[in-house]
């Protein structure tokens, strides 16, 4: 019997996923009007002043985006172990890593890609200087593909657990600690004119260490969520 | 008709031995053994709770079991687990439809997943399932009884040897059971294999139709 | 020599082996502590700099590097457990996360102590600090994964995964750390760094470390042994054991 190649499987778990997006732009949105609301809640919480906002802008946007990807990764596996479809793509016979990964790779397209698009926008009402934009939206392009395989594996971990969505940021919030360091400091060195190739090859070097291992980690704790 | 005896008297295509499975505190399988061979059918029955379910998913390898072996066609499950579910269909109690999706496209990315196929394919197993009118409909808008039905065409179209199915006929009609007898009628005569749970014994009298009591 | 190990992944086997093996761990540990706390505390001489605060040291570095050792000695054992499904192994990893914890809460309050008469503030953002309260965090998300499951095998093999996770972004974490603090003008030296110690004033440190890793194989006896009971509370040879003592 012929199977169906790596690369169709690919493609078919991005084409279904993106359509049941786009059926559903309500929970696409959600995620990136959090992330407006949260760098909102600085200025309201410190200061009007642009130039004390300034000083911690690279570390608002930062941790605004930290905790809007979390919140998106309630979706991300959810609806399909409730739904029975996960379960099957466990007994498909096909390379289970393989699959979450590209289902990863959708969700970043969905969630992460548009918080790199509307960085400058939020980075500019914290008074960043739009010389900052670049850097601001490169580190988070590497951050949040980065943040997103670590909440996979956190995600794929307590997916069965009976409201996770708490322990999910327990255990995802430290391990994406040193994406922070790296992604905000570089924005701050950038903002002062200093060489920021350092932290954006640590990034980039992250990424791609995360995503050649978090496939096989996210497998794994999918397959032990799935059981019952 | 002597040679096929003799293959099929060499080695069964599925060996369960004596299986054992913890719950928590309670012991729920007990040393569960059974063989499955070419155009066979067995059916696990027993009580609520007794742990049919369970044994249907150990068989599966979606439930990790405490001991005991399972074994398709010579090989250790552990050992040719991907191979093993290629040649596998399962039906849980839940359908496995995204609702969001036409029963079609549910149908369409859930087999292509596992081999390419056309819609007019689709289409006629919907046609042969007398569901024609649903394949365009979302699956949240449709019956209890036309979603399972929905299910019932993955596990046709898989093309799968071996069929795992969790209380098939649950929310069918006497039409929707008559027709799926058939459809496993038809399964077993071209050497497929069944293993089921179900409340109501399907296919009685037939030959190669076995029980299995858990209690 | 494996096939000792192989021995050793019985239940029935190891808990006879922890329980020997215990009293052997607990009170050889009691004597080096006490030894090193005698060596560290009346032994060695002030600090030209810090006078008798530098003492906590001989706690804290210890307790620092147990915080870490333990964490991978767990890593290890889920790795162990999963790979060849020894249970034994899970119920070693389950074992060492609330030890490694406390050992992570004592480098976190000795290093609290020690600064406030240093640099007068009761926490500072320190690298060594702010690695230390990470691992905590580590340790405490496993202790909760765990507990979320009620299913103790799937609680086993969810851990494991996280374990592994975790110790292999360890290394990650630390140099982020590092780097994250070199950035600032702040004194190259960290606050907790070792003081100028003469050599022979070393040994209480090397001391009180030794005495801390047996004191962990001692608990990790005590716990692996409420492990077994807990897991294998209906099997028979339990019930036999229980008879005869």
């Amino acid at each position: 019997m012929q199977s169906s190649g790596l690369g169709v499987l690919v493609r078919l778990v991005i084409a279904r996923d993106l359509r049941l997006a786009v059926r559903h732009w309500d929970q696409v949105m959600q995620p990136l009007i959090f992330f407006a609301i949260i760098t909102t809640l600085f200025p309201l919480a410190i200061s009007p002043a642009l130039d004390e906002l300034r000083r911690i802008a690279p570390g608002v946007v930062w941790v605004a985006a930290m905790l809007a990807s979390l919140l998106a990764l309630e979706s991300l596996f959810r609806p399909d172990v409730e739904d029975g479809t996960m379960e099957q793509w466990v007994l498909s016979g096909q390379p289970l890593s393989l699959l979450l990964l590209a289902k990863v790779a959708t969700h970043w397209l969905l969630t992460g890609l548009p918080l790199v698009l509307m960085s400058p926008l939020v980075g500019t009402a914290l008074g960043m200087p739009q010389s900052a934009w670049p850097v601001l939206m490169a580190t988070l392009a590497l951050g949040t593909g980065s943040l997103s395989m670590l909440g996979g594996v956190g995600a794929a971990l307590t997916v069965s657990v009976r409201r996770g969505s708490v322990l999910l940021a327990l255990l995802v919030l430290p391990l994406e600690m040193p994406v922070l360091i790296f992604g905000a400091r570089a924005v701050d060195l950038a903002m002062h004119g200093e060489p920021v190739a350092g932290p954006l090859n640590l990034l980039a070097a992250a990424l791609l260490f995360f995503v050649s291992l978090g496939p096989f980690a996210m497998a794994a704790a999918m397959r032990v969520s799935v059981e019952t | 008709m002597h040679a096929q005896a003799g293959q099929a008297a060499a080695e069964p295509q599925l060996d369960v031995r004596a299986v054992h499975l913890w719950r928590g505190e309670r012991h729920l399988l007990r040393g569960t053994s059974f063989v499955l061979e070419r155009g066979e059918l067995l059916q696990v029955v027993g009580p609520n709770g007794v742990g049919k379910t369970s044994l249907l998913r150990c068989v599966a390898g979606l439930l990790p079991t405490e001991s005991g072996d399972i074994v398709w066609r010579g090989r250790q499950l552990q050992d040719c687990r991907d191979d093993y579910h290629q040649e596998l269909a399962y039906l849980a109690h839940i359908n496995a439809l995204k609702p969001d999706l036409t029963a079609l496209e549910n149908l369409q990315y859930s087999v292509a997943l596992r081999r390419p196929v056309m819609q007019q394919e689709l289409r006629a197993t919907f046609a042969r399932l007398r569901i024609d009118q649903c394949a365009d409909l979302p699956a949240r808008a449709l019956s209890a009884g036309q979603k399972r039905r929905v299910a019932i065409g993955r596990i046709l179209l898989t093309r799968a040897s071996l069929w795992i199915l969790d209380e098939p006929i649950t929310n069918l009609d006497s039409a929707g059971i008559a027709l799926f007898e058939e459809c496993m009628a038809e399964h077993l005569r071209t050497g497929g294999m069944i293993l089921t749970a179900a409340h109501q014994l399907l296919l009685q009298g037939r030959p190669g139709v076995r029980t299995l009591e858990l209690h | 020599m494996w096939l000792w190990f192989h021995k050793l992944s019985s239940p029935p086997y190891a808990y006879r082996v922890a329980t020997l093996l215990r009293p052997w761990f607990f009170w050889s540990a009691m004597a080096l502590m006490l030894l090193a706390a005698y060596g560290g505390l009346v032994l060695a001489p002030p600090d030209y700099q810090q006078k008798d605060a530098f003492r906590i040291i001989y706690v804290h570095a210890p307790a620092a590097i147990m915080s870490l050792q333990v964490y991978v000695v767990m890593a290890i054992a889920a790795a162990v457990g999963i790979i060849w499904r020894i249970k034994l192994a899970h119920a070693v990893a389950a074992a060492c996360a609330p030890v490694g914890a406390a050992f992570t809460v004592v480098a976190l309050a000795t290093g609290s102590i020690y600064g406030k008469p240093m640099w007068g503030t009761w926490w500072e953002w320190d690298p060594r600090i702010t690695s230390e309260l990470i691992q905590l965090f580590l340790y405490l998300g496993y202790m909760a994964l765990r507990a979320s499951f009620d299913d103790t095998q799937r609680a086993d093999r969810a851990s494991a995964i996280l374990a592994i996770v975790g110790v292999v972004n360890v290394p990650i974490v630390k140099y982020s750390v590092v780097w994250w603090n070199s950035l600032h003008q702040a004194p190259t030296i960290s606050k907790l760094g070792k003081p100028a110690i003469v050599l022979s004033m070393a040994w209480p440190l090397y001391t009180m470390l030794l005495g801390f890793m047996l004191y962990f194989a001692a608990v990790l006896c005590d716990r692996v042994r409420s492990e077994i009971l807990r897991r294998e509370r209906n099997a028979t040879w339990l019930l036999e054991t229980v008879k005869t003592s």
